[in-house]
């Protein structure tokens, strides 16, 4: 009897090395989807990076410009939409001139989403502040081609990568772009990067060589190699995947769609690391069975 | 002559990129831009390039029924339908190119991500294991630097610090001296291009 239940408890610990994918597959999705119902946000400290994105916006004059590059798709929504729409809230709230391009084909159109929302917000909120106009308080200038030889081009002057913004209108026919020659009339660059190009291809050849001040927003798995930069003062600062986002949000004491994420990610997380744990002592005992089996 | 003149210009055109840099006069400054142009242009031309290519590939793959090649009919659908619908109907908001936009590829692209976190989870689960020394302070890395997010009542200051020292110390060590080995690696493959010692972006000899 003994025998065959030393027989059971391997087996299980056995099992316990090696769960199918599929069980851990559905832990993740009722992990994931699970809180996604409840209304729990956590509470996180603002990190210094992230501050700092703040702080350069928030200190910013009324009417000053602020350049921000969308270069990221649909597949990084998740985590960089949330600080687009932050990104609009701030600037818009302290009447800051917006414009707006892409170095991803796909890019200005995420600014359009956000900017719908945004507007959606404004006009639904009591003490709305004023719906910002086309082409007077935002433009977007749309996709073009060429990486970072765009970065390069605009340093010189902006009409020779944006002759005209996305509908075509030519940016001499735009009130905004008036007195916009190239980066010595922006304020601000705001990157919000999933990728090459990116980031570092606005530090690389827009912050390097033209010295423009700048922030980003990145994905998690991109944010620790900005972190350089951010200590050598080539980034101003970074806000990193959805902690990052969710920081900024509650930094503009505004608690949006990272925050309520952020418990959504924080369960899986755990679930993953309850996973790795189980893994580990299935591992463990497994071997001293081995070693005590050996030593008999 | 078919060698000399491609290594030529190769040579000339990568000393006076690296020389303009250091010459501040609009002369060199009007070059730089000139060839700069020519970046974007190739660019665009290199567009049409993997159109051709992906067209080229698709109906190779359809006209010998190679494994899966019914998938190949959905890519060219899907190619020429976003391109006729994008000239014919326009790509402004409600029309049926952003329709499908929305609806088709925004929703595909997301799934894709999400799919990650599945995978992730999968490997997470069987690779950190403490086997050794090295995979110990992987695993306690990853717990450290996950479990960053969650409250964790009196050890979620200690942890943040910890994570925050792994991701400013550590880390930043290591990506800089990636950065640096990369960087003196690109400045060598340079070199080699421009003296003629790396030829083989001119194809076989």
């Amino acid at each position: 009897m003994d025998e065959m239940a030393n027989r059971e408890k391997k087996t299980l610990w056995e099992n316990l090395l090696s769960i199918d994918r599929r069980i851990i597959f559905i832990f993740i999705a009722l992990a994931i989807a699970l809180p996604l119902f409840f209304k729990t946000s956590l509470k996180m400290p603002v990190s210094p990076v992230v501050q700092e994105v703040y702080n350069a916006i928030e200190s910013l004059p009324a009417g000053s410009k602020v350049l921000i590059s969308f270069d990221f798709d649909p597949g990084s929504m998740p985590e960089l939409q949330p600080m687009a729409e932050s990104f609009f809230r701030h600037c818009f709230r302290k009447n800051l001139k917006v414009i707006i391009m892409g170095l991803w084909p796909q890019g200005p159109i995420q600014a359009n989403i956000a900017l719908d929302k945004i507007f959606r917000e404004l006009k639904e909120e009591e003490k709305a502040v004023k719906v910002p106009r086309y082409g007077i308080d935002y433009v977007n200038l749309g996709f073009t081609a060429g990486n970072e030889v765009v970065i390069d081009r605009m340093g010189h002057d902006f009409q020779e990568s944006y002759p005209a913004d996305a509908k075509g209108t030519p940016l001499s026919k735009i009130p905004l772009m008036q007195g916009v020659k190239n980066y010595d009339n922006i304020d601000l660059i705001l990157n919000l990067s999933a990728g090459y190009p990116g980031t570092q291809e606005w530090v690389q050849y827009g912050v390097d060589v033209f010295h423009v001040k700048l922030a980003a927003g990145n994905t998690a798995v991109q944010a620790p190699s900005m972190y350089p930069y951010v200590q050598t003062g080539q980034l101003t600062g970074v806000l990193g995947g959805m902690k990052g986002g969710a920081e900024y949000e509650l930094a503009l004491k505004r608690p949006a769609k990272a925050v309520s994420y952020m418990f959504s990610q924080a369960i899986a997380h755990v679930v993953i690391c309850l996973f790795i744990i189980i893994g580990n002592i299935a591992f463990f005992t497994l071997r001293k069975k081995k070693t005590l089996k050996l030593e008999k | 002559m078919r060698w000399q003149i491609p290594l030529l210009i190769v040579l000339i055109g990568g000393v006076f990129m690296a020389v303009q840099y250091f010459v501040p006069l609009e002369f060199s400054e009007r070059i730089y831009e000139y060839c700069v142009d020519w970046v974007i242009i190739v660019g665009v031309f290199a567009m049409g390039l993997g159109l051709w290519s992906l067209f080229r590939v698709s109906v190779g793959k359809i006209q010998t029924k190679a494994q899966g090649w019914g998938y190949n009919f959905i890519t060219l659908g899907g190619l020429f339908g976003m391109i006729l619908l994008g000239l014919f109907s326009g790509i402004e908001e409600g029309k049926q190119f952003m329709n499908l936009f929305w609806y088709i590829y925004t929703p595909i692209q997301s799934s894709m991500f999400a799919l990650l976190a599945f995978y992730v989870a999968s490997a997470a689960y069987r690779a950190f294991r403490a086997r050794t020394l090295v995979s110990t302070i992987l695993l306690l890395t990853a717990v450290v630097i996950m479990l960053r997010l969650i409250p964790l009542g009196p050890v979620s200051g200690l942890n943040q610090t910890v994570a925050s020292w792994i991701l400013t110390v550590p880390n930043m060590a290591a990506k800089r001296a990636i950065a640096m080995g990369i960087g003196l690696g690109g400045i060598a493959t340079a070199l080699k291009v421009v003296l003629g010692i790396e030829r083989s972006y001119m194809g076989k000899e």
